[in-house]
């Protein structure tokens, strides 16, 4: 298959980017995006010239890196899908294809396809652990868990981090991500602790890193990889209501 | 800082200032539009006056009314703002972005922002054809005579008729967006506030259009 693509080049965090046109050849229907992606920089760095450089680790949809605006959809078209499960057959031949980085003031560009997403990490310090003791392995029946309640929280933990729920929201809201760590923890024994301080602590660190406000239009979950439930985001309000109610 | 202000200042405690405004906003919707229907009463206006004039008596009423006009301000004023806030997140846009893949019509951020502002304005025009004259200039011609007048003008009328249809749509997002703000919506809850949502987004615009295209239609006839 042929595409024609047009790749956003940006050479560092503070140089002005612009879109660079190139055609990838003789690309097999079954390759992954960044595979197509790999053969392009291939032939780039045989005639010399600078690779696109992308993220990318697990390529196997688990790690969260890989997340690129392709044609206006958070990691492609398809649904359910990181950017390294998409596949060049769900395009048509010929097709002229638009890449483009992660866009959002929290996620300034590093280098072409590559975002700084660290404001993420920060979220997750300011309050999306637990604090327990790390010793020998506690028994894993000592701590009864709920049926449902384990499955809501396994729903919330497939969160990868990718960015693309930040990445599709027209108001560039982290809600999703930060949802799915407070929904996750907040089902669990183990995170009832610090509970109420850790959504407190996590919706202010997300307020300060610059994402913008929710308005549950929901496009979030329409392009999250895993399927992250917009009542993760229901459920976090809820709890940030309660902690501001009954906590301190 | 006091924990109240910290709470209005994050972003999940404006959310759910607007989404209460909103909510009370429904209330007076519904409220409005059943004592409305009293136009229909077939009696020259007479139930519909002396429902007016006992909520203009009422001194509680009058209390609320405050509210209402706060709430309203309020509502408006924090919605533009928050507009501008997140249009302001993505410095650089993209040069595709396909929303209309993900989101329905009525809750795209570009449709809000519009239903709400043309609501807006829809309200000060209307206030200003009844509110103003009853209320403020002190009136020489009786309400129900002031609803024939306007809606026997179909551009009027139509006008009004195309509020309703915006509002239907501010509505079809705002109904459950203020339900998740406020984080009911979940498996047990998002049914029936989906059943709810259709009741309110469908029906309340519907009764209102009624009005204009009846008075149209009485004027036609050779009503007053
Ligand atoms: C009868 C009048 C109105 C009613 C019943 C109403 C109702 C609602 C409701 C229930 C919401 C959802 C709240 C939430 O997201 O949690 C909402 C959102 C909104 N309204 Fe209104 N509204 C009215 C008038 C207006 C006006 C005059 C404006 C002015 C521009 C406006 C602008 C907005 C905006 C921008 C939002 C979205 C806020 C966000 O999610 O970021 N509304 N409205
Ligand atoms: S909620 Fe979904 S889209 Fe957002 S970071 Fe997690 S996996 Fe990615
Ligand atoms: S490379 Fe790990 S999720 Fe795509």
């Amino acid at each position: 298959m042929n595409f024609t693509l047009h790749i956003w080049r940006q050479s560092s965090a503070d140089s002005e980017g612009h879109f660079e046109t190139y055609e990838a050849r003789n690309i097999p229907g079954e390759a992954s995006f960044l595979e197509m992606l790999d053969i392009l920089n291939d032939s780039l760095v045989t005639d010399g010239k600078e690779p696109v450089a992308f993220d990318h680790d697990c390529r196997e949809g688990i790690c969260g890196s890989c997340g690129m605006m392709i044609n206006g959809r958070a990691h492609g078209p398809g649904r359910k899908q990181a950017t390294c499960d998409a596949r060049m057959r769900m395009f048509e031949d010929g097709q002229s294809i638009t890449v483009e980085p992660w866009r959002a003031k929290p996620f300034p560009v590093i280098k072409d396809l590559m975002v700084d997403r660290r404001a993420f990490d920060r979220i997750i310090q300011a309050g999306g652990f637990i604090s327990a003791r790390t010793n020998a392995i506690p028994e894993a029946n000592a701590i009864p868990v709920s049926k449902p309640a384990a499955d809501e929280a396994m729903d919330a933990a497939a969160c990868i981090g990718c960015g693309a729920c930040v990445a599709a929201c027209p108001n560039s809201s982290a809600m999703l991500f930060v949802a799915a760590k407070v929904s996750h923890l907040a089902l669990l024994p183990q995170g009832q602790i610090e509970r109420g301080d850790r959504v407190q602590r996590m919706v202010a660190q997300m307020d300060k890193e610059g994402f913008g406000n929710c308005s549950n239009n929901y496009a979030c979950e329409a392009e999250c990889p895993k399927e992250i439930s917009v009542t993760h985001i229901a459920r976090m309000n809820r709890e940030f209501l309660r902690a501001k109610i009954y906590e301190r | 800082m006091n924990s109240i202000v910290e709470y209005y200042l994050s972003s999940i405690g404006k959310k759910i200032v607007m989404s209460l405004t909103g909510l009370f906003l429904i209330i007076f919707l519904v409220e409005h539009l059943i004592g409305n229907m009293l136009l229909f009463a077939n009696d020259g206006g007479a139930k519909y006056e002396a429902y007016s004039a006992f909520l203009v008596g009422n001194l509680v009423i009058r209390f609320i009314e405050i509210f209402l006009f706060a709430f309203i301000c309020f509502h408006a004023i924090l919605g533009v703002w928050l507009w501008f806030v997140n249009r302001y997140k993505r410095d650089t846009g993209y040069k595709k972005y396909r929303l209309r893949d993900n989101v329905p019509l009525a809750s795209r951020t570009w449709t809000i922002i519009t239903t709400g502002s043309f609501i807006a304005l829809f309200l000060l025009i209307h206030l200003r054809s009844f509110f103003w004259p009853v209320r403020i200039e002190g009136g020489h011609m009786s309400e129900y005579d002031l609803v024939c007048r306007a809606f026997s003008d179909p551009l009027y009328g139509g006008f009004y008729l195309a509020a309703f249809i915006l509002l239907g749509m501010h509505l079809k997002h705002g109904f459950q967006s203020a339900f998740q703000t406020l984080g009911l919506r979940n498996r047990k809850f998002t049914p029936i506030i989906d059943a709810a949502a259709f009741i309110v987004w469908f029906f309340i615009p519907l009764g209102y259009a009624s009005i204009p295209v009846y008075f149209f239609y009485y004027s036609q006839i050779g009503g007053r």
